[in-house]
């Protein structure tokens, strides 16, 4: 029983270490050390990322640029609550406002073109899940997250909200166009 | 001295009076919150059963909040600070340190635990475990909180303590055994953990009564993580102490090699994710390198502990079962292992469901770029039941088997049901957590009371396959749960109705012989196969690694056909 008796040896840190676990010792390091370089690899050779930039702003700076865009570039409306649809044009920034339980407002982006994604929240913690690419990112008050996508495919987009944000959490959906 | 000591007539072990009867108030108030967690877990994964949906928005919410509570800090909090005392007091043959103040800990995570069930059974605090700044809760939610988490450090200062005394005293012989070495190594990460938890708990309950009037919603998320990491760290380490002591309980294994398992558990102290960044790898306002350096260190040293404890552990139960005979052929020792016994099989299931489906996801997932695919879908509860409901929960379970013999002195009943209890709790838990990995591949988000978006603006219809996976997950947790209750009766009638062990073990005041190093000279006999003693695991071992490797690159695989970004 010594695993829960003292070791054997007085000295054990001296005792030869078995075969079988320094090869599995090695073998699991190699495989450790892939793992790292593969995320600094990936971005320089992968095209999914994200560089990390972001700024502070306030609920009324962002809304304010959003109201912006929308005023700008609305094509339609859509839904019963008349939610605008946005076209900005490729290259520029494009914003994207959480708040309790809407996406606002309806993006409608080009295939193959790049956009400054910009997202913030007006009120708690929200999750941008967009699907159904699957692919997910935290989205938080007083931080405006800028996101650099290229949408590769047409189609409908969904935008699910995936972090818990009170009692309407699940009804909190938007949503991307992407024509060709 | 008035010292009451009784050596338990079937292990031999010396147990301290008032140390035996705080480890029997900590384990059994474990239990019972395990029952009440597993109620709100079955509630929950009902409600998520889209043709079931069982509760309300509200109550679901609110139970899950409840559930991520109880089960992940009271439970095993509870159930870790009976092991602290066990693995100190008991395993070192010694008084305990302060009693007094061990109830003081006991009454205090009593009082702190039932203030948040108040506070969460009110209906305004139902925020989850992880109370994301701004979404307030009552202030009374955080201070049972801080509550509980005082009197779970001073069970570690306790647990310090009795290793001074007992070293003091020389109640031991040379180092201590690995298995203490191993609660020794879950005892500083609590600390540490418990005092990150100080430094934003603190502040946030101070912004609930209006002292402080804004909480960064990054910082809380960045200081919050590291307490929450740490805290599974923890329950690692505890767990794999328990993997130890099963293995020599059942088997008489020795280790491999002490320093290797002993290396690898101070590879948990020194290379746990103090940033906690895997939590992190989408959010705003930190870098790019921060991220990739404080989810791995550069070498995924943490991740490289749990790899060698996963072979060191049935390697060491191979070589003891080689030793007896049972050397025939890559396997004929696990086959021939004690399947009936529920102290081994839950041990090995705990340990397969840890590596392949907790441990293999927890790091896929925790890769940078991956994350994008992962981050709050339900692969993330499907990936963390992997963790602490069949690596930690289960491996509590199969020790308490034998630990109710010794502490309560009764023995089990219904023992057909305890036979086949962790078959039912392991796979049902570890179904239910491959269905919820499943469904959040294909995009199922977690914490979130209906997948079809009633009362939206919007529609959104998840594919089948989602739907059929969130259907199974609720069969399967329905397995998990009975297995769960079966645990629960078969230990609660035992402690209350199991036929007294009859050997007697009178309590005496005189001190007991020191525990001594074992005789033998450390090496292993001449077992194995082309100089590796344990083929088998190492086999094992390797078929872990292939599906580890291909899973990864699949999901870079799968990352490289989305949309691009930057
Ligand atoms: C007895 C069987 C259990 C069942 C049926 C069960 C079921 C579930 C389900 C379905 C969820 C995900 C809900 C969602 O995100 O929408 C969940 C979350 C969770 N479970 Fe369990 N569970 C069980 C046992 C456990 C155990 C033993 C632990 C810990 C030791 C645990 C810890 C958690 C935690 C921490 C969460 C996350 C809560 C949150 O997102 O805030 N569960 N459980
Ligand atoms: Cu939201
Ligand atoms: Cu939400």
């Amino acid at each position: 029983m010594s695993a829960l008796q003292p070791p054997a040896q007085r000295i054990w840190w001296n005792e030869p270490v078995h075969r079988a676990e320094l090869m599995w010792i090695g073998i699991a390091l190699v495989w450790c050390l892939i793992m790292f370089f593969m995320m600094p690899f990936w971005h320089v050779f992968g095209n999914q990322n994200y560089s990390g930039e972001a700024y502070r702003t306030t609920p009324e700076q962002f809304s304010a640029k959003v109201e912006e865009m929308v005023d700008q570039y609305t094509v339609r409306r859509e839904t019963a609550r008349n939610f605008p649809v946005v076209a900005p044009p490729a290259g520029s920034d494009v914003y994207l406002l959480a708040r309790l339980w809407d996406w606002y407002p309806i993006l409608e982006l080009k295939k193959g073109e790049t956009y400054r994604l910009n997202i913030s929240s007006m009120d708690w913690q929200h999750g941008l899940s967009i699907q159904p690419i699957n692919i997910n990112s935290q989205v938080l008050p007083g931080y405006q997250k800028v996101l650099t996508i290229t949408p590769t495919e047409a189609g409908e987009y969904a935008l699910v909200c995936n972090e818990y944000c009170g009692i309407l959490h699940h009804a909190m959906l938007g949503k991307i166009y992407v024509t060709e | 001295m008035s010292e009451q000591f009784r050596i338990c007539p079937r292990s031999g072990l010396a147990l301290h009076k008032p140390a035996e009867t705080l480890i029997k108030a900590n384990a059994v108030a474990a239990v019972v919150f395990l029952l009440v967690g597993g109620a709100l877990g079955l509630l929950v994964a009902l409600t998520r059963w889209p043709a079931v949906q069982l509760l309300g928005p509200d109550t679901f919410y609110q139970a899950l909040t409840g559930h991520g509570v109880v089960t992940l800090l009271v439970w095993i909090i509870f159930f870790e600070v009976a092991l602290l005392y066990f693995c100190s007091a008991v395993l070192l043959r010694c008084r305990l340190a302060t009693p007094k103040i061990g109830w003081v800990a006991f009454l205090l995570m009593m009082v702190g635990a039932a203030i948040t069930a108040v506070a969460i059974l009110q209906g305004g605090s139902s925020v989850m475990f992880t109370s994301y700044v701004p979404m307030p809760a009552a202030p009374h939610f955080y201070l049972g909180l801080i509550l509980f988490a005082v009197g779970a450090l001073l069970a570690c200062f306790i647990f310090l303590g009795t290793l001074v005394i007992a070293k003091e005293e020389k109640t031991y012989e040379g180092s201590l055994p690995l298995v203490t070495y191993g609660a020794l190594t879950a005892a500083i990460i609590a600390i540490f953990t418990i005092a990150t938890g100080a430094v934003i708990l603190i502040p946030t309950f101070l912004w609930s009564i209006g002292y402080i009037s804004e909480i960064d919603p990054l910082m809380y998320r960045v200081i919050w993580w590291g307490m929450g990491h740490s805290s599974q760290q923890i329950n690692v380490a505890a767990m794999v102490a328990v993997w130890y002591a099963i293995a020599a309980l059942v088997f008489g294994a020795k280790p491999l090699s002490e320093k290797v398992s002993r290396g690898a558990f101070l590879l948990y102290i020194l290379f746990i994710c103090i940033a906690s960044a895997h939590h992190l790898l989408v959010d705003p306002g930190l870098g790019t390198e921060w991220k990739i350096f404080n989810t791995s260190y550069a070498m995924y040293l943490a991740v490289l502990a749990s790899m060698i404890h996963g072979l060191t552990v049935p390697g060491a139960v191979e070589v003891a079962q080689r030793e007896k005979g049972l050397d025939k052929g890559l396997f004929e020792w696990l086959r021939k292992a004690p399947w009936g016994n529920p102290v081994f099989s839950g041990m090995f299931i705990s340990l397969v469901g840890f590596g392949f489906l907790g441990g293999i996801s927890g790091v896929v997932m925790g890769a940078e770029q991956i994350n994008f695919l992962i981050h709050n879908t339900i692969y993330v509860p499907g990936h963390f039941h992997g963790t602490v409901a069949v690596g930690t929960t289960l491996a509590f379970m199969a020790v308490t088997y034998w630990l109710v013999p010794v502490l309560f002195r009764r023995e089990l009943v219904l023992p057909k049901l305890a036979q086949w209890q962790p078959y039912l709790f392991g796979i049902g838990t570890s179904l239910s957590a491959f269905f919820m990995m499943g469904a959040g591949t294909v995009g199922v988000s977690r914490r979130h009371w209906d997948m079809g978006f009633a009362g939206s603006a919007f529609e959104w219809e998840y594919s089948g396959v989602a739907y059929t996976m969130m259907a199974l997950n609720g069969v399967s947790a329905v397995i998990a749960v009975i297995g769960g209750a079966a645990f629960v009766v078969v230990i609660v009638g035992s402690i209350l109705f199991g036929k007294k062990i009859q050997e007697p073990s009178e309590y005496q005041a005189t001190q007991p012989s020191p525990l001594v190093r074992p005789q033998e000279t450390g090496g292993h006999g001449n077992v194995g196969a082309a100089g590796i003693v344990a083929p088998g695991t190492f086999v094992l071992a390797l078929v872990l690694l292939v599906v580890f490797v291909v899973y990864y690159f699949i999901n870079y695989g799968y990352l490289a056909t989305v949309w691009h970004f930057s």
